[in-house]
């Protein structure tokens, strides 16, 4: 077996699914017309999508800044945003091509956390003008409902991608779940990866458990 | 051997920073830099995406399409954990308080009051405004007359039968003519989802003025602030000038 995310790593992505989830089930009662009609209570729905965005950089952060904690999730994020020609190649192909170049993230992964990260910055900042609207011009508020709006349908969708890739590939889930995934897993879907983690030398024995 | 295992990890790490482009970065800093053009542009955005997307919308019989972030459609709002709903030939609307003849009419008694038709469009204080909507219904300063208001009477209070909600106005602006006690929008039965099956249309202020499910009308001694105004928001709600914002007046 290999490491594949570490406790910092999993605790930081389960925390972020829980908030993600409360945040789009809030924004559902919000939003969508007979949601927001059958569930109603629109002070409490506001009140909780408002914290749990609030709350959503705060284990992102303190994940990153450990400086022990926070090691490997510093090194994946230098990985996935650090792309090769072989993502460009694996992301034109949509994936059918060029898997025996892939390291610990593919092309789609890399864009998919790419995609997230910003728009949890654009989602608390549009957020934030719309709760705090006073210091801004009506068309900025108009402007940022919409921006907040369309990424949100945005953030639906890949997170629903997500979702279903991750319940299509029970290694990859067990990579997030436990933290380890089964080497040959490793080798067929991310080589480059298991070759880095596995024969870092031949004389010495491989990184297992 | 974990010792071990971590130096190597450490090693291995670093190695793929050192090749390719940085292209997590540009996707986030991009998608930075469209979302603050969004915040600048979004209003002409939306309003140019609003008309193209308008005979779609016409065309739509799925409703999917109220999905889509474009101006112009009705939000529905319920600040209980129902939607309250209430039969026509069960609704009751009770006038009381400072008159001399309390009413307590039906759905049938409202229509067969003189009716009053306006269009004009609907300001929701969160932003959104949907354009040239027709309500009927009848003018809430005929029926205070029906009902007979006394001298020291100054406000109203609206209560809805949502069993939380309430509004209140001046005197004065409930006796202007584009208040209504509506039971016709968008030239149907006012719906549950729209506040149903009566519900008050105060033209000229912002949406939350314009008590849903309404069911009692109470004539007071003093203006008393509604659900949202003891949130913070303003009592005397004008379209344009209240809640800091400085939309076109509506009516």
């Amino acid at each position: 077996m290999l490491l594949r995310f570490d406790r910092t790593e999993r605790i930081l992505h389960w925390t972020n699914a829980v908030l993600f989830g409360v945040l789009l089930a809030t924004a559902a009662a919000l939003y969508i017309g007979p949601i927001s009609a059958v569930v109603g209570r629109r002070d409490v729905m506001k009140t909780i999508h408002v914290y749990a965005g609030l709350a959503l950089p705060v284990p992102l952060v303190l994940s990153w800044v450990g400086p022990r904690w926070g090691r490997r999730l510093r090194a994946d994020v230098r990985r996935i945003n650090h792309w090769t020609p072989d993502d460009h190649r694996w992301l034109r192909s949509r994936g059918r091509v060029g898997s025996a170049r892939v390291g610990k993230f593919n092309a789609g992964q890399k864009l998919n956390a790419a995609f997230t990260g910003g728009a949890i910055v654009v989602m608390l900042a549009t957020g934030s003008i719309m709760r705090w609207p006073q210091p801004f011009r009506l068309s900025w508020r108009t402007g940022a409902t919409f921006v907040h709006d369309w990424v949100a349908i945005g953030l639906f969708v890949s997170i629903t991608a997500h979702l279903m890739f991750a319940f299509s590939d029970a290694e990859a889930m067990a990579g997030m779940v436990k933290g380890r995934v089964r080497r040959t897993w490793a080798r067929d879907h991310h080589p480059v990866w298991h070759d880095e983690v596995v024969a870092p030398a031949a004389d010495e024995e491989p990184v297992t458990s | 051997m974990v010792l071990r295992a971590r130096s190597h990890e450490v090693a291995t790490a670093a190695r793929p920073a050192a090749a390719g482009t940085p292209v997590g970065r540009r996707v986030v800093l991009g998608m930075i830099g469209l979302g603050a053009g969004g915040i600048l542009a979004g209003a002409n955005i939306q309003d140019a995406l609003t008309r193209w997307l308008a005979p779609v919308f016409a065309a739509d019989p799925t409703g999917l399409s109220s999905l889509i972030p474009v101006a112009g459609r009705f939000r529905i709002y319920s600040v209980v954990g129902f939607l309250p709903r209430r039969r026509p030939n069960e609704y009751r609307l009770k006038l009381d308080g400072l008159v001399d003849r309390p009413l307590d009419i039906s759905y049938a008694d409202l229509l067969a009051m003189p009716a009053t038709r306006l269009v004009r469009d609907f300001q929701c204080v969160t932003g959104w405004r949907v354009p040239k909507v027709p309500w009927t219904g009848v003018r809430l300063s005929d029926l205070l007359d029906r009902a007979g208001v006394q001298g020291h009477a100054q406000a109203i209070k609206f209560t809805s039968f949502d069993g939380l909600y309430t509004e209140s106005l001046t005197l004065a602006q409930a006796r202007r003519s584009d208040v209504l006690v509506a039971y016709k929008i968008e030239n149907h039965v006012v719906s549950a989802e729209h506040g149903g099956p009566v519900r008050l249309y105060v033209a000229p202020m912002y949406g939350y003025k314009s008590c849903k499910w309404l069911a009692r009308i109470e004539v007071t001694t003093a203006v008393e602030p509604g659900y949202w105004e003891n949130q913070g928001y303003d009592v005397d709600a004008w379209v344009g000038h209240s809640n800091g914002r400085d939309d076109h007046a509506t009516s």
